[in-house]
């Protein structure tokens, strides 16, 4: 085998995650979390860690769908919506089935009402990908569009007031997404779980290579016979399940979903992403930039509440957490030039 | 018997005959230099027999049999492939990566059918080791040089095991050390039996590899010739026209 005599190997600091955005990431988070620590009696209690653990589930578990579309070149606006709407549905369906003799078995009402909310979630990124894959409308706009669509629906359903989640398997719902495992707050395992379900289909199957193939060049992976408008709708499809997942679990911590669910969440969402080292001209992402994102924004927000800063200020240090990490990120590769 | 055969081939779009009684033919593990100026009808021949739309005369023998392709995946599955101008490859995966796009190796872990990472890095390295070419199969085509790229590509095109690889313009965008490295590889293609089609305004080029080169202008074949019998003015005055033909 030729030998690349002139070619060392690369140190290990300049090499793989370590040499990512996400690991950048990774190590503020670790950083921030040992300094607040110190700064902060509050900070390691067990309550304010399993509130910070909680919030930052709902944010990732979107952000990991919300990364697979922007790792095709896409993105996608109307995450915030979609939670809202399928949690919306997902308690009607409580109420609707709840007065039928499904009632009697026990898990069926929640079972259909949760399956028929990531239905919504689906069905809502069905509409997405076929406007932008089959008709080929520009990502941004559409999903800007279904956005307001959406939400607008959320009010309509629900005249402007919220649905409250009760009667049959209610009380299995709740302890089945709110409650605690271990010490720890059930939707860190379903982040946990379907991080490492995503992070599988992207590095491990062949759909998954085509996600980031469509992102790299769309034209090449269009000559090479990827199925390119399939993999585009899917990826919105999964954007918007990602999505129902996370507001049926905010839903279940609150206990009833008011109409305004989520809004703007769409863009803690996809900062998170970015901020986790997705690319928005893609090619580049994953689920542990998603989950490291979510985590840095979560830790960041938990912070400036703890030293008692002005909630006002909370989006101007997200909005500048975003700008900083793409600058390190841009310095980074510009020094490995 | 010839690897691939044009007989009167055709083209127009309305008003426009990009192609006229265009015929001429390959022998398997011949290197064929196509040469034109712009607007010649090249890239339209290519994309006929590389099955992108059909002509609108004339008929076409691949391997022996008539053919008539519709899609490019029915020209791929005949044993043509197309090595294109960009390369169309994917910057952000590995060159094993790209070798294996559409056809990717799988291993079955239980229920599930994961890709075969290591299967596919062993066969990419062999392939290049076939091509005598310094490419690392795990290596990020973003980071490869123009040489590296074209290696890629052409490994890509020796997966499929195809008979008949057509290049376009394979050597326009690369430093000229590189050219010399990217002609070693299409010599080496024909080492292993496999004709190839050479698109290409590089006189010099088509001259050092090249058994025969057709000269195409306004559509129609100009001249069709052993290169060993030709030069480059006379070349030149065929694509411009002072040659009327040869």
């Amino acid at each position: 085998m030729s030998d690349f005599t002139n070619v060392r190997p690369v140190v290990w600091h300049s090499r793989g995650i370590l040499a990512s955005q996400t690991g950048y990431v990774a190590l503020a988070l670790v950083l921030l979390s040992l300094a607040m620590s110190i700064i902060s009696p509050e900070f390691l209690t067990i309550g304010n860690l399993s509130n910070v653990l909680t919030n930052f589930s709902y944010l990732g578990i979107a952000a990991l769908g919300a990364t697979v579309v922007i790792i095709t070149g896409g993105i996608d606006l109307s995450v915030g919506s979609a939670m809202a709407l399928s949690a919306i549905i997902t308690a009607l369906l409580f109420h609707g089935l709840g007065a039928t003799s499904l009632a009697a078995i026990p898990g069926a009402v929640m079972t259909l009402s949760v399956l028929g909310g990531m239905g919504v979630g689906g069905l809502i990124g069905l509409v997405n990908g076929f406007f932008i894959a089959q008709v080929g409308l520009a990502p941004f706009v559409t999903t800007l569009g279904m956005l307001s669509i959406i939400r607008g629906l959320c009010y309509a359903i629900t005249s402007g007031q919220g649905v409250d989640i009760n009667g049959a398997d209610s009380q299995l719902f709740f302890r089945l997404s709110d409650g605690v495992l271990f010490g720890l707050p059930v939707p860190l395992f379903y982040l946990v779980g379907l991080g490492l379900l995503m992070g599988m289909l992207l590095h491990h199957t062949a759909r998954g290579r085509y996600v980031f193939a469509i992102g790299g060049n769309e034209r090449a992976a269009a000559l090479t016979g990827v199925p390119v408008t399939q993999i585009k709708i899917g990826v919105y499809v999964v954007s918007g399940m990602s999505a129902a997942v996370a507001g049926i679990l905010l839903g279940g911590w609150l206990g009833s979903v008011p109409a305004n669910l989520a809004e703007g969440y769409e863009l803690h969402i996809i900062a998170a992403s970015v901020i986790g080292g997705a690319n928005l001209l893609g090619g580049v992402g994953g689920p542990l930039g998603a989950i490291v994102g979510s985590a840095l924004i979560e830790v960041i927000r938990n912070g400036l509440v703890l030293a008692r800063v002005n909630t006002y200020w909370q989006d101007s240090f997200v909005g500048a957490i975003i700008i900083a990490a793409v600058c390190v990120d841009r310095l980074r590769s510009r020094a490995g030039r | 018997m010839a690897l691939l055969e044009l007989h009167n081939i055709g083209k127009s779009y309305g008003a426009v005959q990009a192609l006229s009684n265009v015929s001429f033919s390959i022998e398997p593990g011949e290197i064929v230099g196509l040469m034109g100026d712009n607007g010649a009808g090249k890239s339209t021949l290519v994309k006929i027999v590389a099955g992108v739309f059909p002509p609108s005369e004339g008929t076409m023998r691949f391997a022996g049999s008539d053919v008539r392709f519709q899609a490019p995946v029915n020209a791929r599955s005949a044993g043509i492939e197309v090595v294109h101008q960009d390369l169309a490859l994917a910057d952000n995966l590995s060159a094993a990566a790209n070798i294996f796009l559409g056809r990717e190796l799988h291993r079955q872990i239980g229920p599930v059918r994961l890709l075969d990472h290591a299967a596919m890095e062993r066969r990419a390295v062999e392939l290049f080791r076939e091509l005598k070419s310094e490419t690392r199969a795990g290596e990020l085509v973003r980071r490869m040089s123009g040489g590296q790229r074209q290696a890629v590509a052409i490994a890509r095109t020796r997966l499929a095991n195809a008979k008949l690889i057509m290049m376009d313009e394979p050597t326009a965008a690369i430093s000229v050390r590189q050219i010399a490295e990217v002609l070693a590889l299409i010599g080496r293609l024909r080492e292993a039996g496999i004709a190839v089609l050479l698109i290409s305004h590089r006189m010099p080029d088509v001259f050092e590899v090249c058994d025969r080169v057709v000269v195409m202008r306004r559509g129609r074949v100009v001249a069709n010739k052993n290169i060993a019998h030709s030069s480059p003015q006379e070349v030149t005055g065929l694509i411009t026209g002072a040659v009327e033909a040869a």
